[in-house]
């Protein structure tokens, strides 16, 4: 657990002494914040023009849903701005290491090859929760202005913590592949494209093999956590998703020793 | 401390360390002499278990690298020729981490990093950037960072590789004082330097062990004949007669110097002390003795001809086997080197 602890420490630490994570969430709290302000001026601009025309043929206005109008598609374009923000994550963790050697440190240390990848990823999991944290308050003011459901609310930030989780799982995996960051970066980003465009195939046909595929695709499986519910399915993916990317993280790294 | 038995390495079809076998007991100094390429780093890095062996047994501090690497991380300071330093870190911190991760007790870790600080005379840059510092200073702070889990064999992978001489001087000093604490395994291509620090070398090329033994033995047991200098005033010819004419000497070869004198290199069998009487045919033949001394070979002869000679009988052994590829390391390439140092 100490090892695990030491790593993520590290990790953590290291993303704010280059201006990487300074970076990465600079560009998500603006990417955030712009999507925010459009869609709470929608929902605003919506609630103005239905009141004008209840009152002009005076009928009563027709409730509106803070969580179906804002909070669901905030966070469904949050999961789309992950596609390219994981990768720049997660791609120094283990190429930036085999680059400058040391992984040699890392390798000669009395840890084991798990603890090595869990402390780089949970390393990583704190920056993307730091991440999710900075659009807490922006979900807080919308808790003070207007009445939303918040358990909606925990099952999308839920099923975002998954989501990211997997994404990151993936991008270490890569990472253990090659030295070169912009190889892991590049690897990461089509993987996750990939993953994401095989839903749309599935969503326009309706064949077995597209049923499987929208098994497959990563971002279907956020659906149920946006709108509120949390599917047994859909965290068994997430988490299972995790567990095989961390797994062949492990073995990579393992198989460094042998190859090397 | 360490028993190697049949250790060998390939990568893949190259053989990077053939069939070594050592032992280095508890506080010896040992030192890996060998071009490069010789298998040097392999070795240590099997030794660190950082990589496996690919047959043979390794066992360090009691435990098997393959059983359980673990414990003997944990019992191993590993300085690579580059050494792993996270040149964002300052040097405090990188001192810590190293500290955490080679799993030193949380309360330790401040008396450690001064400890290990103070050794090795880094304690004014312990506020700076890793990356901002000097190859020398990064060479002690990766010593250090070797250090502080205060292990039982420190192995050091050419430490004086890229400092100037009066580093590679600082550094050999601290081996030294390293030594009474810590059983150390030392590579190095510079002849000199395993002379100077170590008590005993093991002499690799292309994954052979081809010599070991303390560097006075090493110089003794491959010698064959001793060999003496003498400079005589006086006629080449007579002399070198008178000298031949002593018993036991095998070869006489002159070398005219200026304003008459003539310098003998004198092989002789190395059984008996010859020197009174060849000072007395130079005196009794009326000539000047000026100098007489005995010229030991160097490690650095020793491992010229320990080496190529190898590699010759690689070469022909290859050629008979018709085998395509050319020996690892064949060339020594020390010259420039050991003038260097």
């Amino acid at each position: 657990m100490r090892n695990i602890w030491t790593i993520a420490r590290k990790e953590m630490n290291s993303y704010f002494r280059s201006p990487i994570g300074y970076f990465i969430l600079a560009i998500f709290a603006f990417l955030f914040g712009f999507i925010y302000y459009r869609s709470v001026a929608d929902f605003i601009f919506t609630s103005l023009t239905r009141a004008q025309y209840a009152q002009m043929y005076g009928q009563s206005m027709p409730p509106m849903n803070v969580n179906e109008m804002v909070i669901r598609g905030l966070l469904s374009t949050t999961s789309f701005f992950l596609l390219f923000l994981v990768p720049m994550i997660t791609m120094r963790l283990f190429a930036e290491e085999k680059k400058t050697g040391t992984i040699e440190l890392l390798m000669t240390s009395p840890i084991t090859e798990m603890q090595l990848v869990l402390g780089k990823f949970f390393g990583s999991l704190l920056l993307y929760s730091i991440m999710l944290g900075i659009t807490v308050p922006f979900m807080m003011i919308l808790f003070r202005y207007g009445n939303p459901d918040w358990k909606p609310v925990v099952a999308g930030y839920l099923g975002q913590l998954l989501l990211g989780g997997t994404f990151i799982s993936l991008g270490l995996m890569f990472s253990t592949f090659t030295r070169n960051q912009l190889i892991a970066a590049s690897l990461t980003f089509t993987t996750l494209l990939l993953l994401w465009v095989i839903g749309f195939w599935s969503q326009s046909s309706g064949s077995a093999w597209a049923q499987i595929a929208s098994y497959i695709a990563i971002l279907t499986h956020i659906e149920s956590f946006t709108k509120g519910v949390i599917e047994l399915k859909d965290t068994l993916y997430y988490l299972s998703a995790i567990g095989l990317g961390l797994f062949l993280s492990v073995r990579s790294v393992e198989s460094t020793r042998w190859r090397a | 401390m360490i028993e190697v038995q049949g250790l060998t390495k390939r990568y893949g079809k190259t053989v990077a360390v053939n069939d070594l076998s050592f032992s280095v007991e508890k506080g010896e100094v040992l030192g890996f002499l060998g071009p490069n390429g010789a298998g040097k780093t392999t070795t240590m890095r099997v030794l660190t278990g950082y990589l496996p062996p690919t047959t043979g047994k390794v066992r360090v501090a009691g435990y098997d690298v393959m059983e359980s690497p673990l414990e003997v991380k944990k019992r191993v300071g590993y300085l690579p020729e580059t050494p792993p330093l996270y040149t964002d870190m300052r040097v405090h911190e990188m001192l810590d981490f190293a500290a955490r991760i080679k799993g030193v007790p949380a309360r330790q870790i401040k008396t450690r990093r001064e400890y290990v600080a103070e050794k090795t005379a880094i304690t004014d840059v312990l506020n700076k950037i890793v990356g901002h510092l000097s190859k020398g200073y990064r060479q002690r702070v990766g010593l250090a960072a070797a250090l502080i889990h205060d292990p039982e064999l420190l192995v050091l992978d050419e430490p004086t590789a890229g400092l100037d001489p009066k580093q590679i001087i600082e550094t050999r000093k601290l081996i030294q004082s390293l030594s009474r604490d810590h059983t150390i395994i030392l590579s190095t291509h510079i002849l000199p330097e395993a002379a100077n620090t170590c008590n005993r070398v093991m002499i690799i090329n292309a994954g052979h062990l081809v010599a070991e033994d303390t560097p006075e033995n090493l110089t003794h047991r491959l010698q064959g004949f001793e060999t003496m200098r003498l400079v005589v005033e006086g006629p080449q010819e007579p002399v070198r007669e008178a000298l031949a004419g002593v018993e036991g000497v095998h070869e006489v070869s002159p070398i005219p110097m200026p304003g008459g004198r003539v310098e003998f290199s004198v092989q002789m069998a190395p059984e008996q002390d010859r020197r009174k009487e060849l000072a007395r045919k130079v005196v009794e033949g009326g000539w000047g003795l000026l100098e007489l001394r005995p010229t030991g070979m160097s490690l650095e002869d020793i491992f010229l001809k320990l080496t190529t000679k190898d590699t010759a009988e690689s070469e022909q052994a290859q050629q008979a086997a018709a085998a395509p590829e050319t020996p690892e390391g064949g060339e020594p390439e020390t010259a420039e080197e050991v003038t260097e140092a």
